[in-house]
This record gives structure tokens, C-alpha cells and sequence, in this order.
């Protein structure tokens, strides 16, 4: 059977995993989004904390996902909620970082000429530093969303959801019947999903994005 | 000009002092001063004498470490800052406009902390482009990278007058302006506060535009030492001492004569009954521009106010009193 009557005859199930994949990338990347956006909040007059805490979700970046999903098996057992910790933990470095570089890339003249005219911190964090740092903010949340939908397939190995159980169940019996489809068809698919959230996301900057930071 | 102003002080500094933790020396030494209300008063010294941060003192965005300011009558010291600055106009070299708001929104900001209703503002906005010579059709919807330097720093005028605030402090705002755009915008802003008539405390390193602009100049040392508060005239013709005249620089007589007035000097220069054409000038014109008008049009004879004056006793009478030891 050719890759491509594989995958219109099972396409239900290549739907269904696709739609797990993306609802657990969602999932963890909006978690790791409120964990960053928190820390970074909680930091704000604490540069040496969060310069500490910046080094350290970069350095979690740098465990093997293999290793880290097997490390939380024997705290979170298998299955979900293991996979989107796993991925959220991921997630949080990019996100933070990208937060901190867009707030610190804002112009201090700007700045400046805010506290000058009578903003108050709050407004001008809503107001003006937030606004301006936005596409960089943005841009965290993006590299975030694609490198967790490729690391997710590893969740398969936990038991987790998504598009992972196509790669492992086609490899863990490659040469037979089908085999070497099955796990093609899950890379695709997972190329699929981070394909169309990157356009998602190019849509989200172009309509967020004041026009004066444009031109 | 000076008679018109009234007396009252506008801002009183009672030893205003600024330290920072660790450092051995005051970033501002304890500095007392009054300006008066629709004063154009500039800061003018070498960098690091401590004039923005004095400046910075005034609306405290630098916090003094002892002193007292008094604006209008009360003492801002202990005063909420941020409603203290949004009815002080702040005028940055960096001009510092949000880039992701249009010109419109700029300006409006301060109408819209203070509560001004839609209509209000609009009105105030357009009312303030027209003010600063930018046509509101054009501007009023454009972001701020669409515009030049000088329109750039037009509008960042414009966003400062917005809630008419009576007092403006203004940081080198046209030093990052091409020289000849830079000229024009000082006629300008002249020409406007002359209308408007603020109380505007203005800092420069450059000694001519504090020459230009001021209607009082204080002349701050190293060490934030003020060597000399007084006008320009004054100043020109009796620097304090030698830190001032090295300040003015050379030819401190000739600058004299754009700051005196035709009117002024032909009172004490000799009449002559030289025949021939004279140049008729107005009694509030500068000497230099009047002196200009008679060597391009090459008249020898000055008639201002009925009294015809020749050119050399014009000069000489223009810097007569100037005294310089060296």
C-alpha cells in the first residue's frame, strides 16, 4: 500500500491524534506562557533573581526529552499530565526570555518621556512597555509552540497523547505490514501542525502589531 | 519684554541638593534660585555640571536628596510625582513619541490621564498641530517614523503644551536637529512663547541658543558651581568671572550686539547731522540685524526714532559698557 491510500484509510485516527497533538502544545505552551509571564512579573525589580532563574529554565532546556519525560515517571506516573508538564517546562525558557529581551529592547527615551508626562508604573507597563516589546513577546510564544509540537511526539513514550503513537508504534514493528507508513505519517502530520501554527502565528503578529511599528 | 512679565516666582529652588549612595561629591550642590512666572530661563555649562539633573529635580524624576521646590506657590517635594508631571510639559532631546501610537494618540496622552472627554481632546489636538505648524489633516493620523527630526520633535512640543500646563522643562530639545532645521525651530518656538507665554526652564551645552532663547541664563561650572544667573546681556558685557568669559568664548562684544536693541543703544550714541540716505529700523530690533541691513544695503546712517545715528557710534554705543579686564 502506498503512503498515500495509508493515510486516507486511516485518516480518522491521523485526525484524531493531529487534534491531541495540537490541543496538548496548546495546553503547555499556554501554561508555560502563565509561568513566564509570571516569573518575569514577580522579578521586575529583581534582576539578579531572575538573571538566576532565566540561567536556570535555559539550563532545563538542555536535558534530553527522552530523559526528562522518563525523570517525571516516577513522580507523575504515565500519561497526560506528565507530557504537558514535561513540554511546559520546555516552553518557559523561550517565552522568558524573549519577555525580559523585548521589555530590556524597549527605547529608555520612550520610557523616559512616559514617566515624564505623569504615567504611572502600571500604565506604563500596559501602555508602553508591554505594546512595544510585544512582537519580540510574540515571537517567544512562537519558537516555544514549534519546538514543543516536535518534542510532544516524544511524550508517546510515556503514554502520553498525540501524534507520537504513530512514530512509536510504526517503528517499535518496522518491517511489517504498513510499518514504515504508520511512523511516516506521524512525521508529517507533526510537520503539518507546526507549519500551520507558525502561520497562525505570522497571522497573530500582522493583526496584533501596531502599524507604527511597521513602517 | 521683561516689564510685561510679572514678578511672581514661578518655581523657588531653597537649597536643592542631590548626592548619590557612594558617591563622595553632591551631584548637585545646595542650589536656591526663583524664576519668575512666563520666564524663558536657560541652564547652560559643560557636560557633567549637573543641569539636567537639576532640571530632572524640578518635575523629580531624580529625586533631590534635601531641599525644598516650590512651583506655583506650593511645595512639590513630598507631592504625588506623577500627578506633579502631568501638569509639568517635559520636552526630551530624544523627543522619546510612543512609536506604536499615532501623532494624535501622542498628544492626547496627558488630556487623557487628566479625564478630558473625547471631543475635548480632538479639539486640543488639532488646535496644537496647528500651533507647531504641522497641518492636522496630514499628521494628525501618521506614526511617528513617518515623520522628520524637526516634525518629530514638533510633536513631542505639541504633546508637552497639551493640558496647557503652565510650566515647561525642556532638555536639550533640539540638539539632535540638523543646524539649519535647528535655527528654524528655535524662531519658531520663540515666536510661539511669545504667544503663549510659559514659564520655561530649558537646557543647553550650547551657549549661543541659551544666548538666543533665554530671557535669563544660568551658567552652571564643574561641580555644579552656578557661576552666574542674569541676562544674556549682562552676562555678555559682565561675566562673573573668568569660568563665564572662557564660557562665552571670544568675541563676546559682537554677540552683545544681537542682544541689545537698536532702540536701547541709539539713546546713547551721539546724533549726526551727516547728510545722506538713512536706513530706517524699528526701536526693538537687534543691532546685529539692523547692522546687517546697513552693510548689505550699504547705508552709513541709522534713523530709528527720529534720531539719526552713524555706524560707528552705533557700534561703539552698543558694547560701551561691556567690561572686560583682560
Amino acid at each position: 500500500m502506498d503512503f498515500f491510500s495509508y493515510v486516507s484509510q486511516h485518516w480518522e485516527r491521523i485526525s484524531f491524534l493531529g487534534m491531541q497533538h495540537l490541543q496538548l502544545v496548546l495546553i503547555a505552551v499556554l501554561c508555560a506562557g502563565v509561568v513566564s509571564l509570571g516569573l518575569v512579573a514577580a522579578t521586575e525589580r529583581l534582576p539578579r533573581v531572575r538573571a538566576a532563574l532565566l540561567s536556570f529554565t535555559g539550563t532545563l532546556l538542555t536535558i534530553p526529552s527522552f530523559a526528562l519525560f522518563a525523570l517525571l515517571i516516577p513522580v507523575f506516573g504515565l500519561g497526560v499530565l506528565p507530557t504537558i508538564l514535561a513540554l511546559t517546562v520546555y516552553a518557559v525558557f523561550p517565552i522568558a526570555r524573549n519577555t525580559v529581551t523585548g521589555l530590556e529592547g524597549v527605547d529608555p527615551s520612550v520610557i523616559d518621556a512616559a514617566r515624564g508626562m505623569g504615567m504611572s508604573a502600571t500604565r506604563r507597563l500596559f501602555l508602553v512597555r508591554l505594546p512595544l516589546a510585544w512582537p519580540v513577546i510574540l515571537n517567544g510564544f512562537r519558537v516555544a509552540t514549534i519546538m514543543v509540537v516536535a518534542t510532544a511526539a516524544i511524550g508517546a513514550a510515556v503514554n502520553g497523547p498525540g501524534l507520537g503513537e504513530l512514530i512509536f508504534r510504526g517503528l517499535s514493528r518496522i518491517g511489517g505490514a504498513n510499518a514504515l507508513n504508520e511512523a511516516l505519517s506521524g512525521v508529517v502530520a507533526i510537520a503539518v501542525v507546526a507549519a500551520v501554527l507558525d502561520l497562525i502565528f505570522v497571522a497573530i503578529g500582522k493583526l496584533t502589531t501596531s502599524k507604527g511599528l511597521h513602517v | 519684554m521683561s516689564d510685561s512679565v510679572a514678578t511672581e516666582s514661578m518655581i523657588r529652588l531653597v537649597e536643592v541638593t542631590k548626592r548619590y549612595p557612594n558617591t563622595p561629591a553632591d551631584a548637585v550642590r545646595p542650589l536656591s534660585m526663583e524664576i519668575r512666572r512666563g520666564e524663558f530661563v536657560v541652564f547652560v555649562g559643560p557636560s557633567g555640571c549637573g543641569k539636567t539633573t537639576m532640571l530632572r529635580m524640578i518635575n523629580r524624576l531624580i529625586e533631590p536628596t534635601a531641599g525644598q521646590i516650590w512651583i506655583d506657590g506650593r511645595d512639590v517635594t513630598h507631592t504625588d510625582p506623577d500627578e506633579l508631571r502631568r501638569h509639568i510639559g517635559y520636552v526630551i532631546q530624544q523627543v522619546g513619541l510612543m512609536p506604536h501610537m499615532s501623532v494624535a494618540r501622542n498628544i492626547s496622552l496627558v488630556p487623557e490621564m487628566l479625564g478630558w472627554d473625547k471631543r475635548r481632546t480632538a479639539a486640543r489636538v488639532d488646535e496644537l498641530l496647528d500651533l507647531v505648524g504641522l497641518e492636522p489633516g496630514t499628521f494628525r493620523a501618521r506614526y511617528p517614523k513617518q515623520l522628520s527630526g524637526g516634525q518629530q520633535q514638533r510633536v513631542g512640543v505639541a504633546r508637552a503644551l497639551a493640558a496647557d500646563p503652565p510650566l515647561m522643562l525642556m532638555d536639550e530639545p533640539f540638539g539632535a536637529i540638523d543646524p539649519i532645521a535647528r535655527d528654524r525651530l528655535q524662531d519658531e518656538f520663540l515666536a510661539l512663547q511669545e504667544r503663549i507665554r510659559k514659564t520655561i526652564v530649558f537646557v543647553t551645552h550650547d551657549i549661543d541658543e541659551a544666548l538666543k532663547l533665554g530671557d535669563r541664563i544660568a551658567i552652571f561650572a564643574e561641580g555644579s558651581r552656578l557661576a552666574q544667573f542674569d541676562t544674556p546681556r549682562e552676562i555678555l558685557s559682565r561675566p562673573a568671572d573668568d569660568f563665564v568669559r572662557s564660557f562665552i568664548g571670544e568675541r563676546a562684544a559682537i554677540r552683545l550686539l544681537s542682544v541689545v536693541t537698536v532702540g536701547e543703544v541709539a539713546g546713547r550714541a551721539p546724533a549726526t547731522d551727516r547728510p545722506g540716505e538713512a536706513l530706517s529700523a524699528q526701536p526693538e530690533e537687534p543691532v546685529s540685524a539692523v547692522l546687517d541691513r546697513m552693510l548689505t544695503q550699504n547705508r552709513q546712517i541709522l534713523e530709528v526714532g527720529g534720531k539719526r545715528v552713524l555706524a560707528q557710534d552705533l557700534l561703539f554705543a552698543s558694547t560701551g559698557d561691556r567690561q572686560d579686564p583682560a
